[in-house]
């Protein structure tokens, strides 16, 4: 019978290709669009991802993300370093500046300063000349995306130059970062010069950087650094959370896609439970005259949910691939974060699933009631 | 018919059996309302019938007096209001309806007016349908069905779509499926009216040489006085009632020129 009910499906091709491209279209926009807020949402922590050898970010209890600045002084740096199982602490700044073109126009930056000795949190990939430049004065960093945006056509030649608070910064080379949900230029420095380049403030200190000693929990550690210094001490994944969370529960974005999301779910659902329900209808004598030879009604709703199935896996799999697929172009060709870890992959088909199960109850409906007298009707 | 089908399972236990061993259908009684209040429609009033195992029993009358009604009940797609029906030794009414269904699939062939097979499948598929339903293996199923096909002539259009074939070898196709399970019972309402006479005739020449054996009862409705030379005996019903039940040959001089 799984025989005959995959052979009558596939023998109305319109309304099979109706119905498969129904919950495909479903399938691709609810995976795609999750993908893209997925990626929207790790672009928010990429500066955190991107910051390489701590373990620990000790901020002012009060910050919400990775954004919000809330300055320390130097002295909670030094009762940072004094924490038993601190290995060492070093200072990280980051914050926007305004940049002077040498045309005379502005741009916001993103301006990381790090240890001047350490450089912790330094870039991990150098495209053009040496992270050992910024030595050098007035020497700054850029990344790559933002580079080409301020100079899309130059390839790049160190000396460039611009002004921050009105101090001159060269750039002395090119690294690779993670995208940024801001989009500005990332620039490197060394933390003091960083300090002259930001706008004058009493405090400059954004995070302190942490090493556990080895061995040490840093659970523990994250603990007895609050307790000691009423600070906020995050590992690296849980700050990198804390930002997504915030993002998530805090902003429109979310909602925006959820609505594309559920606008996709609806939709699919529309069009693959009409056409479904109409192939039924179109199939209720067939059904009818399958009654009256013996099939049982458990059998026969059997057929439909085997029907409802295979559309449904079908479907899934081209919005599924079709979104990959999306994604794989995303990276290469876009400034688009596209993300599709395995839990939008299982979203996607409990949705799917979902779609099949209300495709299928009206069409079960129907061949329930349906007579089988009706094969007598002419 | 040569090819022996017999399809695994129990045997059908049967539940009563009063009516003598070549009574294949027993009505008495056989009432079927439709609505109630003002629309209530009376479609049988009281049917008492027997229809005889090896013969071909022609149901007739005029429109709307209740033949296909009673086809439905004798088939056990539709219940009776009152009455007792016994089919094949059963008593239809006691049995629980999956017990029913269970009991048309197996000992229960139909051939329709409107010949109601899948589209989806070629004739060989479609006359497998039967077999598939009682559980056989797809395999064997379709070598079973490909050997009543050629018995009503139609191997050469063996993998032909419903679609691909003209009226009467539709009807072929769906006689060859009313066929294939062996079943003791076949019921045909109007199988030739959709059809023009010359096929008309050949598909109740088809019926009475293939489908009538001693140990199976064919009821074929019909309104087509041309065909009455096919059958053993008439019944003739009037607004839900049996107004007689005749042997065949007194309808002979009409048939016997026109075979
Ligand atoms: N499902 C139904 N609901 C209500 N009334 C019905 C139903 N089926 C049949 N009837 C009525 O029952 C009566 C008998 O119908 P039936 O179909 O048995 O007649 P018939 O003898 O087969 O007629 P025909 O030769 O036109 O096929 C008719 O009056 C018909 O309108
Ligand atoms: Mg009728």
């Amino acid at each position: 019978m799984a025989w005959i009910a995959w052979r009558m499906l596939i023998g109305n091709r319109g309304k099979y290709l109706g119905i498969v491209l129904g919950i495909s279209f479903a399938a691709l926009l609810i995976a795609q669009q999750a993908g893209i807020f997925w990626g929207l949402m790790n672009m928010t922590a990429a500066q955190i991802r991107d910051v390489r050898g701590a373990d620990l970010w000790v901020m002012d209890p009060n910050v919400q993300f990775v954004d919000d600045i809330k300055p320390l002084s130097d002295n909670d740096m030094m009762r940072v370093r004094g924490v038993p199982g601190v290995e060492w602490a070093v200072p990280f700044y980051k914050g926007l500046a305004r940049a002077r073109m040498e045309d005379g126009n502005f741009q916001q930056v993103i301006l990381l300063g790090l240890d001047d000795a350490t450089l912790v949190g330094a870039p991990q990939e150098m495209l053009s000349g040496s992270l050992s430049d910024l030595d050098l004065p007035d020497a700054l960093i850029m990344d790559d995306a933002g580079y080409k945006q301020l100079w899309p056509k130059e390839p790049f030649q160190p000396g460039k130059a611009f002004e921050m608070n009105d101090r001159r910064g060269v750039l002395v080379g090119i690294c690779k970062a993670s995208k940024t949900f801001q989009t500005f230029p990332i620039v490197y420095t060394k933390f003091t010069r960083a300090t002259q380049y930001a706008p004058s403030e009493r405090k400059v200190l954004s995070f302190v950087l942490a090493k556990a000693q080895p061995g040490q929990s840093l659970d523990e550690l994250c603990a007895t650094i609050k307790q000691q210094t009423g600070l906020s001490a995050l590992t690296r994944q849980q700050f990198i959370r804390k930002t997504i969370m915030y993002y998530f529960t805090r902003t429109g974005i979310p909602m925006n896609f959820g609505i594309t999301v559920l606008l996709g779910f609806i939709v699919g659902t529309a069009i693959a439970g009409q056409t479904f329900y109409l192939f039924t209808v179109e199939n209720l004598r067939q059904f009818g005259a399958l009654k009256a030879m013996g099939t049982s009604n458990p059998r026969i709703v059997g057929m439909v949910m085997l029907q409802a199935a295979q559309v449904g896996l079908i479907g899934y799999g081209l919005g599924v691939g079709g979104a990959a697929a999306f994604g794989v172009f995303a990276r290469f060709n876009s400034k688009l974060a596209f993300l599709m870890p395995w839990w939008i992959l299982a979203i996607t088909g409990a949705a799917v699933l979902l779609i099949v199960l209300l495709t299928s109850l009206l069409s079960v409906r129907r061949v329930l009631t349906v007579e089988p007298a009706i094969v007598f009707k002419g | 018919m040569a090819a022996e089908t017999k399809i695994d399972g129990p045997a059908w236990v049967v539940t009563v059996l009063t009516a003598p061993p070549n009574i294949a259908v027993r009505c008495r009684g056989v009432t079927k309302d439709f609505g109630s209040g003002g629309t209530k429609v009376m479609a049988l009033r009281g049917v008492d019938l027997d229809v005889r195992l090896g013969e071909m029993t022609l149901l007739v009358g005029p429109s709307g007096c209740g033949k296909t009604t009673l086809l439905s009940v004798i088939a056990g797609i539709m219940e009776p209001t009152e009455g007792e029906v016994e089919v094949l030794g059963a008593d239809l009414a006691s049995m629980p309806n999956g017990d029913v269904v269970r009991f048309r699939g197996r000992n229960i062939g139909f051939v329709f007016q409107q010949f109601n097979l899948l589209p989806a499948l070629d004739a060989t598929e479609n006359v497998a349908v039967p077999l598939l339903i009682a559980g056989m293996r797809r395999r064997k199923a379709l070598a079973k069905a490909a050997e009543v096909l050629e018995l009503v002539g139609l191997s050469d259009r063996a993998y032909a779509l419903p679609s691909e074939l003209s009226g009467g070898q539709q009807q072929r196709v769906a006689i060859a499926r009313a066929l294939v399970h062996q079943p003791a019972l076949i019921v045909c309402d109007e199988p030739t009216s959709a059809l023009d006479a010359v096929n008309g005739r050949h598909i109740m020449e088809l019926l009475h040489d293939s489908a009538v054996q001693p140990d199976r009862a064919v009821i074929v409705v019909t309104h087509d006085s041309r065909v009455y030379q096919f059958g053993h005996r008439i019944a003739s019903m009037e607004d839900g009632h049996i107004i007689s039940v005749d042997d065949a040959s007194h309808h002979q001089p009409a048939a016997a020129a026109a075979h």
